[in-house]
């Protein structure tokens, strides 16, 4: 077990969410999926532009180096010449201002006087502009993670980024759709001093934004950025952690990360390494490879490729070193020389022989680069510009390795590792968006909202606990499936039963979820319409279940359809009335049995299970039965 | 500049008192707690009464200037400096180029720390910039001058006219004028009549999107510029701008034929009634007309003089028409073009005007507003009532070009030249910019 508070660590947290405004950021186009729009692609490249202190950012430089055209698909449903760059931004969308304003005061931040739209660069072509608008609208205030307070430092408005379709080698393909999407941040102090603290904080977060009302959900809404370091380590940013679940195991494996770097930092210090033995000699050893049986590298020399080593002195037996699963220096390296090489992968002397690659082979690379016992050798297989580009990745990582550990900008991984992304961008990155006049925030506006605040989410789960009479732990699980909002929606207007509908959004939903129906995509519209007809007596309560199956199993088409294709629409009343009758007819003789209720029940629960509500039956039943004696 | 530019009011004088100035740290002190970073400048359209400043994160925001609001100075601005990398070196066997700026968003980049656009690039910071010019041609690079390009006249026409015949003289393989782009259209046509049959290329370029920008066309609107200065094989006042939203395909407008259609986008110069006369993609330069002056040619001709008595007038449903007589009487106006309706037609009501202006010497031209397709006036009465009036059809040039090629018709005839002279020569074709046969066109 690790000691979060020995180690020091510290965790700030940036949680982003959509917002659920009718227009994106900076234009009129709509913030989500239109159907049918016109899709038009267009080809783009990206330079690097100076900063304001006459510096490239290291982050803008790592992109440029790599100098990928791009491709952008546009949907004229929602992208328009703002998204493509084509047309200066619009003023600012008020409507996202007043939510983000809405959550700095539930958070006890302190808006801004005048807002200001700043650019961010960020060239990786996930903006058309190669820059991101953001701008400030409140500084401080805190949330509430368990007993502790933790202070918030800023809270920003800026337009999503485009989504990206495909990497490939020297091309990006994105999906405009996304782009200009409002967005929130909100970044915490970093104060936060364990795992499970760092949930907590981004749940309170979480709970505060979505008491605004405004706020998109479902997958690819939300997403988390940690700022994590311990004492003698560095600061790492982490991006795009989509579960809060996964923080904890972030949050963790970043720690150990560290303290390994930090280890093999202090053992090569121990054997004498020095950054200064370290130099970029490369060597081209494809001839020891040229009878080779490994079939990667057999495959690569086919394509022309050339095999380069590197020497790195006393580095050997440190690659592949492994306290924790997934955690190698090896790996860091390797990360390295594909991000700034473009290269498939290294191999490094610690994990070989192998692949393939003979113990003879091992040898002619080590005796091509002079290797002594304590030195290891990395091998790319790859155009010699690409194998350079990516040794001498691998070495600059390598000299850090001495150092101990490295600022970066990491990528989240779905089983909580993390991977080397970029350099970490500095503050020199951000210049003023010029085309979008900056914004006042007066006093009186604020005043007025904050007589109009939203309840929080605790205090809407106690209204709507007393309002419908349901369990507090159904109220939760709509609270925290995020359905509370179509649950009121649907009870108000279409004044079914609350717990079906509670029930239906719960369990119905996760156990349908659970078994993999994609009830996640389903449109709000079409609970509307389930209800409705439900209300209507289209169909009974219990055919809910196989209703939502179906529509998620058949996308764009209606509740009626599935009705229809289920055979499940409840039989007319006239219809219901005859066969019963007919039914009682039949059992003449047990007219005046008392068993009788039961036993023609069952009868009719064969025939019109799903399509007729049971009570609603049995009281028919009764009804009828009570007239045929009156008949006598 | 200003030390304090764009502050006013309250603000200002908070900030001379505290004795700072833009660009230093600063402290600012409020009810609301306190904030630092650095200060930056003012846009002048907004609240007077705030101060923006720079936070460490990188951040602007505005603070109220209120009552009991305090500003400190903790340290004096570190002087910004525009450090571009140094430029690639010259290769001496390849095309000379020179690179002519004039103002406009492509010689323009951003002041980081104002956030205000400043003008003029040097040569060696365009190269720094866009160091793939030296892999075409061996670039030298002067300012002209720095204008926005609606703040360009008949005089600027005239020194880039002698810019570009001095450096043809000089023996460059081509010259690359960088233009605002609102009004290139308008000097490209100038530079098309002073500088007839070139015997190298004159590329006007511009850009859409500011050159600081990561996304900015002008890199590769320049490249394209400076490769069919150094390679075409024409001698032809074109322009260089992108055919659609994609940066793979710039188009090599011909001077005359050449207008922009569209207010922000990259495509927004469109050739009308005539197909761009070359492309250049990722394979180099595509001419796509075989038709044009030959580089190296020998009837170059420089004439670089233009009256601006000339007027262009859109007509409309009910404009009076003394709005001509009356423009005359006021401008001492010698010419007008009148951008007529349909198949070139204004207002019957004209008429009696245009015959009284046409018998005092006065040259009235007719294109349509409709922008594509020939005027005709033979197909209705009231058209052939207009010409028996003295009306010129003018064909199918842009009203814009003729509307330059009059300026320059009136400049190159001199103070007592007779109408019919201007009109030998407006009904001429000189450089491309009217022809004959009509042809569908190509984009859309």
């Amino acid at each position: 077990m690790i000691d979060y508070k020995e180690v020091g660590l510290k965790v700030g947290l940036e949680v982003h969410r959509q917002l659920d405004t009718s227009k994106k950021l900076f234009c009129d186009c709509p913030t989500e999926a239109v159907e049918g729009g016109r899709v038009i692609e267009f080809r783009r490249y990206l330079r690097e532009a100076q900063s304001e202190l006459g510096r490239v950012d290291p982050a803008a430089l790592f992109e440029a180096k790599k100098r990928k055209e791009i491709i952008y698909q546009a949907n004229t449903g929602n992208v328009c010449l703002v998204e493509m760059d084509e047309e200066p931004p619009h003023p600012i969308n008020r409507e996202a201002v007043e939510v983000a304003l809405i959550a700095s005061l539930l958070m006890g931040a302190t808006p801004v006087d005048e807002v200001h739209v700043m650019r961010k660069i960020v060239i990786d072509g996930s903006n058309t502009t190669g820059f991101q608008r953001t701008c400030i609208i409140a500084v401080g205030g805190s949330v509430r993670a368990g007993e502790k307070e933790i202070p918030i430092q800023t809270i920003t408005l800026e337009e999503d980024a485009a989504r990206i379709v495909e990497a490939r080698r020297r091309e990006a393909v994105y999906d405009l759709s996304r782009l200009g999407v409002p967005l929130i941040e909100i970044s915490t102090a970093p104060v936060i001093q364990s795992p499970e603290e760092a949930v907590k904080a981004a749940k309170a977060i979480g709970d505060i934004l979505r008491a605004t009302g405004k706020v998109k959900r479902g997958l690819g809404t939300v997403r988390q950025d940690l700022n994590i370091s311990i004492s003698g380590g560095a600061l790492m940013e982490i991006k795009g952690v989509q579960e809060l679940d996964l923080i904890a195991k972030v949050v963790e494996n970043e720690v150990k990360r560290q303290l390994h770097l930090l280890e093999i930092a202090e053992e090569l210090r121990r054997r004498g390494v020095r950054e200064s033995d370290l130099a970029f000699n490369p060597v081209d050893v494809t001839e020891v490879f040229r009878n080779t049986s490994s079939k990667v590298v057999k495959r690569k020399l086919a394509e022309s490729a050339h095999v380069f080593a590197l020497r790195l002195p006393g580095f050997a037996g440190f690659l592949s070193l492994e306290k924790w699963p997934g955690i190698r220096l090896g790996a860091e390296l390797a990360a390295h020389a594909k991000a700034w090489g473009d290269v498939e992968g290294i191999f490094h002397t610690d994990e070989l022989p192998a692949y393939g690659i003979s113990p003879e082979e091992v040898e002619g690379v080590k005796k091509a680069l002079e290797c002594g016992g304590d030195d290891a050798a990395v091998l790319v297989v790859s155009d010699e510009h690409s194998a350079i580009e990516a040794l001498r990745a691998v070495l600059e990582r390598a000299k850090e390795a001495i150092r101990g550990v490295p600022e970066e900008t990491r990528a989240a991984r779905p089983d909580g590792t993390t991977t080397y992304m970029r350099p970490r961008p500095g503050a020199a990155r951000m210049y003023p968006e010029t085309d979008i006049p900056p914004m006042t925030i007066t006093q009186e506006y604020i005043e007025s909202l904050r007589r109009k605040l939203p309840p929080t989410l605790e205090e809407t789960a106690k209204r709507l606990q007393q309002k419908y009479n349901l369990s507090r732990q159904l109220i939760q699980q709509l609270i925290d499936q995020e359905v509370n909002d179509i649950f009121e929606h649907i009870v108000e207007k279409y004044g079914v039963q609350p717990s079906v509908v509670a029930a239906t959004l719960t369990e119905t939903l996760t156990s349908l979820r659970r078994e993999g129906v994609a009830v996640d995509e389903l449109p709000t519209s079409l609970f509307d319409e389930l209800f409705q007809l439900l209300k209507e007596g289209v169909f009974a309560k219990e055919a809910i279940r196989d209703i939502l199956a179906w529509v998620a199993a058949n996308r764009g088409k209606s509740v009626v359809d599935a009705v229809n294709a289920l055979n499940v629409r409840a039989p007319s009343r006239e219809e219901l009335e005859k066969t019963i009758d007919e039914l009682i007819a039949k059992n003449q003789d047990m007219l005046n049995d008392k068993k009788i209720v039961s036993r023609l029940m069952g009868d009719l629960m064969k025939v019109y299970r799903g399509r007729v509500d049971g009570a609603v039956l049995n009281k028919l039943l009764m009804e009828r039965i009570e007239a045929a004696r009156a008949r006598g | 500049m200003s030390q304090l530019q764009g502050y006013a009011g309250k603000a200002k004088q908070l900030l001379e008192k505290a004795g700072v100035k833009i660009g230093d740290e600063i402290k600012v002190v409020s009810g609301k707690g306190e904030i630092r970073g650095i200060l930056m400048a003012r846009y002048e359209l907004a609240d007077p009464d705030y101060i923006v400043i720079k936070l460490k994160n990188g951040y602007n925001v505005g603070i109220r200037v209120v009552d009991g609001v305090k500003v400190e100075k903790i340290a004096d601005a570190e002087a910004p400096a525009f450090r571009p990398p140094p430029p690639p070196a010259m290769k001496p066997d390849l095309p000379r180029v020179t690179i002519v700026s004039t103002g406009g968003t492509i010689a323009s980049r951003v002041d980081y720390r104002t956030g205000g656009v400043r003008a003029a690039l040097s040569a060696s910071d365009l190269l720094s910039m866009v160091p793939e010019l030296a892999d075409i041609a061996q670039i030298s690079a002067e300012i002209l001058f720095s204008v926005y390009s609606e703040n360009l006249t008949i005089s600027h026409w005239r020194a880039m006219a002698e810019k570009v015949n001095n450096l043809i003289r000089s023996g460059e393989d081509g010259v690359v004028i960088a233009h605002g782009t609102d009004t290139m259209g308008y000097t490209a046509a100038a530079l098309s009549f002073a500088l007839q049959n070139p015997p190298i290329p004159v590329v006007l370029v511009g850009a859409q999107r500011s050159s600081d920008r990561p996304s900015s066309d002008a890199a590769t609107n320049l490249i394209a510029a400076v490769d069919t200065a150094a390679n075409a094989p024409f001698g032809e006042v074109v322009v260089c701008m992108h055919k659609w939203h994609s940066d793979d395909t710039i188009a090599i407008h011909r001077g005359v034929r050449v207008v922009k259609l569209h207010t922000s986008s990259r495509d927004a110069f469109k050739s009308v009634n005539a197909e761009p006369l070359a492309f250049r993609t990722k394979a180099g330069l595509v001419l796509n007309d075989s038709r044009f002056n030959k580089r190296g040619g020998d009837n170059y001709q420089f004439s670089p003089t233009f009256d601006d008595r000339a007027m262009l007038v859109k007509f409309y449903p009910g404009m009076p028409p003394e709005t001509l007589q009356i423009l005359r009487e006021k401008l001492r106006i010698r010419g007008f073009i009148l951008e007529g309706t349909g198949l070139g037609h204004v207002s019957s009501s004209f008429i009696p005007v245009a015959r009284q202006l046409v018998e005092e010497g006065v040259f009235i031209g007719m294109t349509s507003q409709c922008k594509f397709g020939r005027v005709n006036m033979h197909v209705y009465d009231n058209g052939r009532d207009l010409m028996r009036a003295g009306i010129t059809p003018l064909d199918d040039m842009l009203a814009e070009t003729a509307l330059v090629k009059l300026m320059w018709s009136l400049g190159k005839l001199g103070e007592n030249a007779d109408r019919e002279a201007v009109e030998e020569i407006m009904t001429k074709n000189l450089v491309g910019e009217m022809n004959n046969r009509s042809l569908p066109t190509g984009w859309c």
